[in-house]
This record gives C-alpha cells, structure tokens and sequence, in this order.
C-alpha cells in the first residue's frame, strides 16, 4: 500500500510540474472571467450563465486533461524507460497501475478544486446582492459528479493505455466519453429496437460509460437540488465503472512483454 | 499460487464483481432519476441554438431528439400523461435540425394537438409545426392533410380545413382523397362520415404503431356513436309499434327490427337498459366515445400501453 501512494504521490508531482496542466487552469479561470461578462451582457441570466459556462469549462477542460494524461501514464514511462527501473524494484506490475490512477486523479481532484474556487467567485461577483443562496450549494454536488467523471475517464484512459498506443488511447477514451454523454439515448434506442439488436444495443448500453447521469449542470444551474440517493449511486456507480477498467488494465498489462 | 497468477485470479473476479455492480447501480440510477433529472429540463430549449451546437451534425443529433420525443411522450402516456409540456419544444428542435423528417410533423399533429391525455392540448403549436414543415417541404401532401386534420377535428374551424385540404390537393402526386376531403369538409363538416374519411386516411397513410393505433380507436369509436343512435332509433320504433318498450334484444330480434344481437367492433354484445338506451358492455375498455356511456360518464381516453 505504501508503495501504490509513493508511484501515487510522485504521479501527482510530475502532473504538477507539467506546464500543460497550469496552462489549462489558467484558461479555465479566463473562461470564468468571460462567464462574468456574458453575464452582463445577459439580463436576468447572469447566474444562470455563470454557472452553465463555468461547470461545462471545469468537465471539459478536466476530461481534456484526463485524457491526454492519462494515456502516457504507462507509455510516457516506457519511452522514457523509467518504468523498468520502478518494476526492477519490489513494485508489483498493479501496483503501479493503481498507484498512475489514483496519482492523475488526485491531480484532477486539485484541478477541479482550483477551478471551482474560480466559479464560485465568478458567481459571487454576479450575484445581486454579492451573497451565496441556499441552492447554489448544488453545485458542489454538480462539482463532485464532474470529479466521478473524471475517475472513469483516468481508469479508461489507464486501460487503453496499457495495449495500445497514445493516439489510440487518446481517440479511444474520447470517442467513449462522447458515446457515454449520449448513454442514455443508447438505452432509449435499445428500448425501441427488437429481437438480436435490442440485446446487442442494451448489452453495448450497459457497457459503456453512463455520463448523461452525471451531468446536472443544467439542473443546478435552474435551482434544482439534487437527491441524496442520486449522489450515492452514481459515486457507486463510477467507482463499481473504475474499478472494471482498472482492473481490465491489470490483467492486460501483468500479461504485457515490456521487454 | 504463484504472485501474478494471484494477481490475475484477484482482478479477473474483481473485474466481473464490478461490472455486475455497475450494470445494477445503473439500473437503480434509472429508477432514482425522477422526470426532473430526466425529461423536464430541457437543457438547450431554443432550436436555433442546439442547431448551431450541432457543429453540422444536425441529422444525427435530429434523429436523437427524434427519439426522445418519442419516448417523452411515450413515458408520459404510460403514466396517464397530465400533460406533455415537453413534446413541442422536442419536435421543434426535432424539426429545425431535420425539415425532412416527416414523421414528427406527423406526430405532432396526432399528439400535439389534442387535449390531455390523449395529447398536449396545444393546436396551435400543432399547427405552427405543420406550417412550418409545409414550407420546408411543399411538396409534400401528407402535411397539407395533417393540417387539415387538425384544423377539423380539435379546432373545429372547417373553412380552414377545407382549405388546407384543397392546397394539399394541388399538390404533385397529391392523394386523390384530398379533393374529396376539401368537398367534403365544406359541405357536410361535422358528419360521421366525414369523420371517418379522415381517421380512415390517417391510419392508412402512416407506418407509425401510435398513430395507427390512435386511428383504430376513433374509428372503433365512431362506429359505436352510429350503431348506438341505429339502434335506439330501432327501439324508439319498437315502442311506437307495441307500445311498449322491449325487455331484451331478443324482444326487437322477433319483432323483425334485428338480425341477431349486435355486437361492438370489439365484438361484445350491446346491452340493452330499461329505459330503453342502449350501452356497450365496458365503456372503459373502449376510448373515444361519446354515445352508449352509462348517464353522466365522461367519453373514456385510451388506456396507457407500454410501448
């Protein structure tokens, strides 16, 4: 254990120091800035504006960084040849895997925090009078499920990494993240076919990622709460979704010749 | 057990635990999320906007408002459907990214115009939806017709039914039916027979279960309101000969006004009531009629079926 939260600590860190990384919260603190003046321009929408933009430029700018990261957590390493100096000592394979994951989401989890500093502050400033409302504590919870988003991006990213190359990876994990935005619709079009192809597309439907579930955006930014059950089995789901990749990328990566 | 043998035995079980448990949290995800998570915000409600989101992929994204459209209101029916303020913005947005797409002018027609809960009780949206596919698609003369058909049946303005009849009727290739609709919308509106003619045209010009099923209800209904008046006009008849009102069936069957017992299109036999009316055997089984109730019954709505 200590050794997954040493690879962990130490993925953080190079994440950290990736110029990439600061770039992009930067341009996310612009874009909530760019929230206040459509704000403006907007009558009687402001808070709505600010929190539409600013929770879709958080998941986007997140689900960015999740992906292009994730996808040279084991190739970056092999490339640079580091990975057989951290293998050659008494880390196991899944270690080191576990140890990526919870290293790049950390990292996002900090990001995000930086981020939602950004969009709180921009909807303060928006705000008439300059105060915090009872429902605007919903977009904590619209905030965390953008978090869970990122978890299953980091563990798909993490197990399409290790059998295929970046690009791949990169295309892969997106190509899944738009599929799963659109999960539901999947199920809706699986409810309204018959016979093989139902099963075909209600099997493909409960296999991709469920994304729509964790997206309230649009709900938070209308006031609406969210239930208290809704929170509890999407942070089951994503961790029950995760845990599926992470663990599809050990078996595929303990089989892997590094050599 | 040799290290990663373990290790693959542990993440294999690990793995198929997991994926049992996210297939059921999904499924319990589907049960928590209430029509307000699901349907009743509609994110980006103008179609101006979602068109310009579409990045030019505005026939798929079409096809998948399409579909919700679909399943909002079959959602909602299923639930007895106290309203379906959703339906008009999905098909217009349905509409605006695919002026093509026929079938939702269609559906639009049959469910948007008619009252709850048999549709959104908005024909004037019904009717804007239709116009505007007649722009995009003038050539089109099943759109003259559904306009026609709102404008009869729920708005009850049969100058403009006639009218859009008879622009449908000039159309290239248009159904011969039109120009008889358009005569006969003018002369005799209002006619069981009229009616008729256009639940008859709806259900055959449509490939849509909904529709057609909607369609074969109001016929069925239609045919019960004439046999019902037939059939006290028979027993009106029966009194004025025998002076007396006739017990059963079978009193007007001997008396020569019958040939058998007559049956609903459902095949039930009618039932003949003490003060001479005459009912169906189950007026809630059978939706849209407005005669053979029992006294103060309100005309029964289509049964929510699961589609």
């Amino acid at each position: 254990m200590n050794r997954v939260v040493h690879i962990a600590a130490n993925t953080f860190r190079e994440a950290v120091r990736d110029r990439v990384l600061y770039n992009l919260i930067a341009f996310a603190l612009l874009l909530s800035g760019a929230a206040i003046l459509v704000g403006q321009i907007s009558i009687d929408i402001e808070r709505l504006v600010v929190v539409n933009l600013g929770l879709t430029a958080v998941s986007l700018f997140g689900v960015v960084i999740a992906i292009f990261i994730g996808i040279g957590l084991v190739s970056k390493e092999m490339e640079k040849r580091t990975l057989y100096t951290v293998l050659s000592r008494p880390v196991r394979r899944w270690e080191f895997l576990v140890g990526k994951f919870l290293g790049l989401t950390g990292t996002l989890f900090v990001n995000t925090f930086f981020m939602a500093i950004g969009v709180f502050a921009a909807l303060l400033y928006v705000s008439v009078p300059h105060r915090f409302q009872s429902f605007d504590a919903w977009i904590l919870a619209a905030l965390f499920f953008i978090v869970l988003q990122f978890v299953i991006l980091c563990s798909l990213a993490l197990l399409f990494s290790s059998f295929s190359s970046p690009l791949l990876s990169a295309v892969f994990a997106f190509s899944l993240f738009v599929i799963g935005s659109f999960a539901e619709d999947l199920r809706g079009f699986a409810r309204m076919s018959h016979g093989l192809t139902q099963w075909l597309a209600t099997g493909a439907a409960y296999l991709v990622p469920n994304f729509s579930a964790l997206n309230v955006i649009g709900q938070v930014a209308h006031e609406q709460p969210i239930s208290g059950h809704l929170i509890v089995y999407n942070t089951a789901y994503a961790l029950a979704y995760s845990a599926v990749a992470i663990c599809g990328a050990v078996l595929i990566f303990e089989r892997r010749n590094l050599k | 057990m040799r290290g990663s043998r373990k290790v693959t035995v542990t993440a294999s079980m690990l793995l198929l635990l997991s994926l049992a448990s996210s297939v059921l949290l999904l499924r319990r995800l589907d049960q928590v999320r209430s029509y307000a998570t699901l349907e009743e915000v509609l994110y980006f409600n103008s179609p101006k906007w979602v068109k310009r989101l579409s990045l030019g992929y505005d026939g798929l994204l079409a096809d998948i408002y399409w579909t919700r459209a679909v399943q909002y209101f079959g959602s909602r029916h299923v639930v007895g459907g106290a309203d379906y303020k959703l339906l008009a913005p999905l098909l217009e947005i349905t509409t605006a990214l695919d002026p093509k797409l026929i079938v939702a002018y269609e559906f639009g027609a049959n469910f948007l115009s008619p009252k709850p809960s048999e549709g959104a009780g908005q024909p004037d949206k019904a009717v804007a939806l239709v116009e505007y596919g007649i722009r995009h698609n003038p050539d089109n003369w099943r759109l003259y017709y559904d306009l026609g058909f709102i404008y009869y049946w729920d708005l009850k303005d049969y100058a403009r039914a006639s009218e859009a009849f008879e622009r449908g009727s000039k159309v290239p290739k248009a159904h011969p039916v039109l120009r008889v609709l358009a005569a006969e919308t003018a002369q005799h509106a209002g006619e069981i027979r009229t009616a008729r003619t256009l639940w008859r045209m709806t259900y055959e010009s449509t490939k849509d279960p909904m529709i057609r099923q909607n369609a074969v209800d109001h016929l069925q209904a239609l045919r019960i309101d004439e046999d019902v008046t037939r059939l006290e006009e028979v027993v009106a008849r029966y009194r004025e000969q025998a002076g007396t009102l006739p017990a059963t069936m079978s009193d007007l069957e001997r008396a020569g006004f019958l040939r058998g017992t007559p049956v609903d299109p459902t095949g039930w036999p009618y039932k003949l009531m003490s003060d001479g009316r005459i009912e169906v055997q189950d007026p809630d089984r059978i939706p849209f009629i407005t005669k053979g109730l029992p006294p103060g019954m309100a005309s029964p709505q289509p049964k929510p079926t699961k589609k």
